[in-house]
C-alpha cells in the first residue's frame, strides 16, 4: 500500500537552530502513527511542515499522494490540523465554531450544519453545542478543536499534542475519540511527548529527539528491542550504593536510579529468576530494599536506550506531571 | 477514501468570495456577542466630538473658515469623522493579532480555502464596524447642533470617501499587525503612526497656524488632503484652503487611498502567508 504521508529528509533551520535535521518517516493509511518525542525536539516543526504551513529548507514532504510543499493548496483539501492551542472563538457556540470550519471546507451550508452535527455527537458535545464557548471547560475546547479539524473528513488528521494541559479524565475522552477516528478510516498522526500515550495509542511510534528521528516501530518492536523484563525496586539511601552494584553484577547491566520515584530499575532478562536471585543476593548482603516488582519494558527505557537519557530531563518543565508519569507506569 | 468535495483547481472568485463571506460573518458576530467591545469603541470617538466642541470650539471658532457657519462643531464633525476612521483602522490590526495569538490563523491557513479570505474578511468587518461608528458621530454631530452647508448628497459622498480612506488605512494596519504579530505591541505599534498623522492635520485646526515647516507636512498629508475633501464636500468649497476645488481635493483623497491600497493590500497579503505565530 503506499504511504499515505512521507516525509523526505525534511531540513528546516530557524536562524541557528536545526528544527529538523534530515527527518525521513512514512506510514500507511489507517492508523495512528505516534511522534513522540521531548519539548523541542521538532515535532512540530514537522507537523507544520507536512500541514503546509512552514516551506522546508529542503527535503519532500507528501500527504495522500500530494506534495505538500509545492502542491500546497491540494495538500490541504486532504488535511485537517488540530495545533497545541485549541484555536476555537470564545464568543461563538460551539456549533457555530464547527459549522463555520465546514464551510471553509467549501461545503454548502444545508451540508456544513449536517456534518457540524455529526462530529458534535461524535464527540459528544451536543448538549453544549449551542452555548457560547468562553463557558466551556479546557477539555471541551479540545474536544471541539477537535470536532472542527474533523468536520471536513479529512483523510489525514494532525493532532500536535492533542493531550497537553488537559486533565486525566478529559484525556481518556479524547483518547476513546482518536480511537473511534481511526475505526472509521481516518489516518492519524499525532505528537506526544507523553510516552504512555504513544504506547496506548499509536500502531506505529517514531521516536524524535534533537530534529532527528532516532527510531521507530511497533510500540512492542520497541520494546522488544531491550529484550525482557525490568526488575525495580526501592532500596534506603545509605544501603543504595551497595545495593546497585549487587543489581549491576546480576547481569551486567547498569541499574538506573529515577531520582524522582527514588526507584531503581535494571533489565531481568531471565525474569522472575533474576527477581529470586536478586532477593536473595540483596538479603545476603543486608541491604534493605521493598516494594520490589518486575515489568516489562516501556517507552520510557526506549528513549533511554536510544538517547542516553531519560526523556523527564527535558520535559519535566513542560507538563506539570512530568515526575508522576513514571510512577504511573502501566505494566503490559 | 472521503474527500472533501473540493478540487484543488477550483480557486474562483465565487470560492474567495463565499470564504470572505464566512470570514466577515465571523467577525461581525463578535461585535454582536461582546457589545462592550463596540460600547468602547464609540464611546471614545463621541467623548472627542463632546470635548473637543466645548473645551476647544470657543476658542478656536474664530480663525476658521466662514464657510464653516461660524461654528466650530461645522468645521470639525468632517475631520473626527477620519480622525474615527484612523483610530478604527488599528482595530483591525488587533483582531489580526488576536487571532494569530490564539492560533487560529494558523487553523485557517492548514484549510482548503481562499488564501485572502482572512484579510479581505477583516478589513471588510472593520469596514462596517467603521461605518458604523461614523454614522453614530454624524448622529451625535446633529443632535449638538452640526449642520451641513451643501446637500444631502455632499454629507453622503462625504461620509463615503471617509469610509474608502478607512478602508485603506486597515490594510496599513493589518500589515503593522502581522508584523508585531502580538496583540500588546500591536496596540502601540498602531497608535504610533495615527497619532502624529491626526494630530498634524487639519483634523482640529486649521493648518495655517502652525509653524511653517510642520504645514508643510500637514497641508499634503493624506489624513489633511482627505479632511478637506470632506469639508469641501459637506460645507462646501469655502471650506478649503484658496486655489483647491472639491472635486479636485476629492479625487486626491481617493487617488490617496488608492494608492496605500496598492501598495498595503498585496503587502500584508504576502506577509499572512509567512506569518508564523
Amino acid at each position: 500500500m503506499n504511504p499515505i504521508v512521507r516525509a523526505v529528509d525534511v531540513v528546516k533551520t530557524f536562524g541557528e537552530v536545526k528544527a529538523l535535521d534530515g527527518v525521513t518517516l512514512e506510514f500507511e493509511p489507517g492508523i495512528i502513527y505516534g511522534l513522540l518525542g521531548p519539548n523541542g525536539a521538532g515535532k512540530t516543526t514537522l507537523i507544520r511542515v507536512l500541514t503546509t504551513l512552514l516551506k522546508p529548507d529542503s527535503g519532500e514532504a507528501w500527504v495522500a499522494g500530494v506534495d505538500a510543499v509545492h502542491h500546497a493548496a491540494e495538500a490541504r483539501t486532504h488535511l485537517g490540523l488540530a495545533g497545541q492551542f485549541a484555536a476555537v472563538d470564545d464568543y461563538q457556540t460551539g456549533r457555530e465554531n464547527v459549522v463555520m470550519v465546514a464551510r471553509l471546507y467549501d461545503l454548502g451550508a444545508r451540508e456544513a450544519a449536517r456534518r457540524a452535527d455529526e462530529v458534535l455527537e461524535a464527540i459528544h458535545l451536543t448538549d453544549a453545542a449551542d452555548r457560547p464557548v468562553r463557558t466551556y471547560s479546557g477539555g471541551m475546547r479540545r474536544r471541539l478543536d477537535l470536532a472542527a479539524s474533523m468536520v471536513g473528513r479529512p483523510e489525514v488528521l494532525f493532532l500536535d499534542e492533542p493531550t497537553t494541559g488537559i486533565d486525566p479524565r478529559s484525556r481518556i475522552d479524547i483518547w476513546d475519540l482518536i480511537r473511534d477516528l481511526v475505526a472509521g478510516g481516518t489516518t492519524i498522526l499525532l505528537t506526544t511527548q507523553y510516552l504512555d500515550e504513544a504506547d496506548q495509542l499509536a500502531a506505529r511510534i517514531g521516536v524524535i529527539d534533537q530534529g532527528r528521528l532516532i527510531g521507530e516501530g511497533t510500540p512492542e518492536e520497541l520494546k522488544d528491542r531491550l529484550g525482557g523484563a525490568f526488575l525495580e525496586m526501592a532500596i534506603d539511601e545509605a544501603d543504595r550504593p551497595r545495593g546497585m552494584e549487587i543489581l549491576g553484577a546480576l547481569e551486567g547491566e547498569e541499574p538506573v536510579f529515577e531520582p524522582a520515584t527514588k526507584r531503581i530499575s535494571v533489565p531481568a532478562q531471565r525474569g522472575s529468576g533474576t527477581l529470586v536471585q536478586a532477593v536473595r543476593r540483596l538479603d545476603e548482603a543486608g541491604v534493605t530494599f521493598e516494594d520490589v516488582t518486575l515489568r516489562k519494558p516501556t517507552l520510557d527505557d526506549v528513549f533511554l536506550s536510544l538517547t542516553g537519557r531519560a526523556a523527564e530531563e527535558e520535559t519535566a518543565a513542560a507538563g506539570a506531571d512530568g515526575g508522576g508519569r513514571r510512577r504511573g507506569r502501566r505494566s503490559r | 477514501m472521503t474527500t472533501t468535495g473540493r478540487s484543488s483547481s477550483r480557486v474562483g472568485l465565487a470560492h474567495a468570495a463565499k470564504d470572505t463571506w464566512v470570514i466577515t460573518r465571523r467577525n461581525l458576530l463578535r461585535n454582536v456577542r461582546l457589545p462592550q467591545l463596540l460600547i468602547f469603541a464609540t464611546v471614545q470617538p463621541v467623548m472627542f466630538l463632546l470635548l473637543f466642541n466645548y473645551v476647544f470650539g470657543g476658542a478656536i471658532g474664530t480663525s476658521i473658515p466662514a464657510a464653516a457657519g461660524g461654528k466650530y462643531l461645522n468645521w470639525l464633525v468632517p475631520g473626527l469623522l477620519i480622525q474615527v476612521a484612523a483610530f478604527g483602522a488599528g482595530q483591525t490590526a488587533l483582531g489580526l493579532t488576536e487571532d494569530l495569538s490564539k492560533g487560529v490563523i494558523e487553523r485557517f491557513r492548514s484549510l482548503p480555502m481562499a488564501r485572502s479570505a482572512v484579510l479581505a474578511g477583516r478589513t471588510l468587518s472593520d469596514l462596517v464596524r467603521n461605518g458604523f461608528v461614523i454614522t453614530l458621530m454624524m448622529a451625535v454631530g446633529y443632535l449638538i447642533g452640526f449642520r451641513w452647508q451643501t446637500s444631502f448628497v455632499g454629507l453622503v459622498a462625504g461620509m463615503l470617501v471617509a469610509m474608502v480612506f478607512a478602508y485603506a488605512l486597515s490594510w496599513v494596519m493589518a500589515a503593522i499587525g502581522l508584523a508585531v504579530k502580538n496583540p500588546e505591541a500591536a496596540q502601540s505599534a498602531v497608535f504610533l503612526p495615527v497619532f502624529p498623522m491626526v494630530f498634524a492635520s487639519s483634523v482640529f485646526v486649521p493648518v495655517e497656524t502652525m509653524p511653517s515647516w510642520l504645514a508643510a507636512f500637514a497641508e499634503n498629508q493624506p489624513i489633511t488632503v482627505t479632511v478637506n475633501a470632506l469639508r469641501g464636500l459637506m460645507l462646501g468649497g469655502d471650506a478649503l484652503p484658496p486655489g483647491d476645488s472639491v472635486a479636485g481635493t476629492v479625487l486626491l483623497s481617493l487617488a490617496w487611498s488608492a494608492g496605500i491600497l496598492a501598495v498595503f493590500a498585496p503587502l500584508a497579503v504576502r506577509m499572512y502567508r509567512r506569518a508564523v505565530s
